[in-house]
């Protein structure tokens, strides 16, 4: 009897019902459409970001140490401390490789350059050695390619970049390019320590930085040029990572200060902080730092797109339940006679405002399942339109949108309910 | 002796200064048919409301079934009302989604369990069994206060509490609902109509005339009582 009653008011009732179901399709499909775009977009926005270069930087401890304490970056003490460029590719071994986009370890060094055709030395000048576009297989046979090409993608090259086995060219800054003259295709002389190694400028690059006055060249060229095979002085890595919190920042200070199941949670978080340390248990003698400025804007940028999607969705879930609180109050108040004739047959308040409630319930999970499939082809088309491909569908939206989808319900019935309470059958059965 | 089934003590009904009911006495015993009747803001509503425990007395007792009520909250109420009191509206009230058999299976729900063979012997037994699956909208008024009668009857209650149950009806349908309370009253059903037709109020065993909130009559009709109902078959025939 219910269960029929139920039925036929939704038949009867077709064209408050579909309001109803379609301000519930509005609310959740504006909801999923978020919360999936906010749950996705993290990797989303930090790869966006990623333009902005490397997010951490490997140096060797002793190197790291003069630069925090005498703030110095070259020089004894930081120029004579080397990494080893066989611990490189250790980094995807660690827990959170896969969130390791790019890396590429530099060596720097100095060189006395002349110029082919100019009579005399230019003198001495800054190199950087390093991986341009490397590619090798890890131990796991995943296939890699990495190098400072993914990680200057903001540089202005005219001319070529430096390929992987590019042993004899290199790529010069533009300030010193244009300084000595020196164009695509010219040929420079490099001296250092009595070797001499000729090269082919294959490119010119705008770095809008400090290497605009240096020379980029291969890293064996570079390690071969200054006598030190396969060591690097530092390596720079772009990470994908989750924005810091207080566990974050008490565990930058010191990991050891962490109560074992904070450790396990902040160990596992794609947390700056925890990545610079699984990179130093993998890189020998090395310290990784987060550039701050790079991590930190990562995160306000992401922490500020996240606030405005839950913004979106409460806004709509606010505005879903005051839609349908006054479409239920007026089907309610509609009902009035029918709803006291009942209460007048015996039924308790309990048993009216269940009746009500399933029937709202059950237009709310129909509207409620078309507004989720619907959801998601709105955040397919954000994800197409702002970054270019699929939003990954994540199915604990589903349980948060159920979730949502009750509460806004069960809120919108709120002041239908208290009329349902307060209904009085004498006060509309006597036609008074 | 009958048992008494009914006994309102000293009852008032008070909103702000108005005194709807003042100092009721009235007692009334199980199967007798009485008839309230006054003119309109006498104080019959409230009255009915009390007895059918859809409102409490503001002071005094009321009694049903050797239980007093009249300090029950909404809940016991709520349950008194569906064990002891069938309902009938002038207004018919039936729900108009639902068919004839499913509206009186509707009370059966809210009491124990809906029972469709024993709605339609109830719908039966005011000659509707073959109007069973009709929506109201399909019924006469008539037809429809018959189906009231029937759904006020499913659960057996200790009275039936009219509240102008022929006022939307014309004669002859008023003829054949005055019929079923006959016979119901022959069965033994406590039957308390309120009416201002003067022809309904004169069938009944005993007639309560109110004003202003109190009983200023208190008529005993089982002297013509007999006589009025035939007097109305014959006139109808």
């Amino acid at each position: 009897m219910f269960w029929r009653m139920i039925f036929k008011t939704l038949s009867r009732q077709k064209s408050k019902m579909l309001m109803i179901s379609f301000t519930v399709i509005l609310g959740v499909s504006l909801s999923t459409a978020m919360m999936n775009v906010m749950l996705g977009v993290g990797d989303k926005v930090n790869r966006e970001l990623k333009v902005y270069g490397a997010n951490i930087t490997v140096r060797h401890k002793d190197a790291a140490l003069m630069s925090d304490l005498y703030g110095l970056t070259e020089g004894l003490g930081v120029n004579d401390k080397f990494l080893y460029e066989e611990d490189v590719l250790k980094l995807k071994s660690i827990f959170w490789g896969f969130n390791i986009l790019d890396f590429a370890p530099i060596l720097d060094g100095n060189a006395i350059m002349s110029v082919k055709g100019q009579p005399g030395a230019v003198g001495d000048v800054s190199l950087m050695g390093t991986w341009t576009e490397k590619h090798a297989t890890l131990s796991t046979g995943e296939e890699l390619s990495t190098g400072l090409k993914g990680l200057r993608t903001w540089w202005e090259v005219s001319g070529e970049w430096l390929g992987e086995d590019d042993d004899s060219a290199v790529m010069i800054g533009h300030l010193l390019a244009a300084k000595n003259k020196i164009h695509v295709g010219d040929a420079i002389t490099l001296t250092n320590n009595g070797i001499i190694k000729n090269f082919v400028v294959k490119g010119i690059f705008n770095d809008g930085g400090n290497a605009d006055e240096k020379i980029l060249l291969t890293l064996p060229a570079a390690q071969e040029l200054m006598r030190l095979p396969g060591k690097v002085s530092s390596i720079e890595v772009s990470a994908l990572t989750t924005p810091d919190n207080d566990l974050a920042r008490k565990a930058a200070q010191d990991p050891r200060s962490l109560s074992p199941d904070e450790y396990e949670t902040w160990y596992c978080t794609a947390y700056v902080s925890a990545i610079c340390h699984q990179i130093q248990e993998v890189v020998r003698d090395g310290v990784a730092k987060a550039v701050r400025q790079v991590a930190e804007s990562e995160g306000t940028i992401l922490n500020k797109t996240t606030l405005l999607m839950i913004l979106i969705t409460i806004l709509s879930s606010i505005g879903s339940a005051l839609a349908i609180s006054n479409l239920i109050t007026a089907s309610v108040i509609e009902r009035s006679q029918e709803l006291g004739l009942l209460k007048a047959l015996g039924a308790y308040n309990w048993q009216i405002v269940l009746l009500v409630l399933l029937e709202v319930m059950i237009t709310g999970l129909g509207g409620g399942v078309v507004g989720y499939f619907l959801g998601i082809g709105f955040a397919q088309i954000i994800g197409q339109t702002v970054f270019g491909s699929y939003i990954e569908i994540a199915r604990m939206v589903i349980l948060i949108v159920a979730v949502i989808l009750f509460f806004v319900t069960l809120l919108g019935s709120v002041p239908a309910i208290r009329y349902l309470m307060a209904l009085k059958p004498t006060e509309v059965l006597h036609g008074k | 002796m009958s048992k008494k089934i009914l006994e309102l003590q000293n009852v008032s009904k008070i909103y702000g200064s108005l005194k709807a009911l003042a100092d009721i006495n009235l007692s009334v015993n199980a199967g007798d048919w009485l008839s309230i009747m006054g003119p309109s803001g006498s104080g019959k509503t409230t009255m009915i409301n009390i007895i059918g425990c859809m409102d409490t007395p503001s002071v005094g007792n009321v009694i049903l079934d050797g239980v007093d009520i009249s300090k029950e909250n909404a809940a016991s109420l709520t349950r008194i009302r569906r064990d002891k009191i069938g309902l009938i509206f002038q207004q018919f009230h039936l729900i108009s989604y639902l068919t004839a058999v499913e509206n009186v299976m509707v009370a059966q729900y809210y009491h124990s369990m809906p029972d469709e063979e024993e709605a339609m012997e109830a719908l039966a037994k005011v000659g509707l069994k073959d109007r069973a699956r009709h929506l109201p909208a399909q019924l006469s008024g008539g037809e429809q206060q018959r189906v009231c009668i029937a759904r006020a009857l499913i659960n057996s209650p200790q009275i039936l509490l009219g509240d102008e149950p022929t006022g939307n009806l014309d004669e002859e349908n008023e003829g054949i609902v005055v019929d079923i309370f006959r016979r119901l009253h022959d069965e033994g059903v406590t039957i308390i109509i309120v009416t201002h037709d003067p022809e309904v109020g004169d069938v009944a065993q005993r007639k309560i005339i109110l004003e202003h909130g109190k009983v200023v009559d208190d008529i005993d009709q089982s002297a013509t009582f007999g006589e009025s109902l035939k007097l109305r078959s014959q006139e109808r025939n």
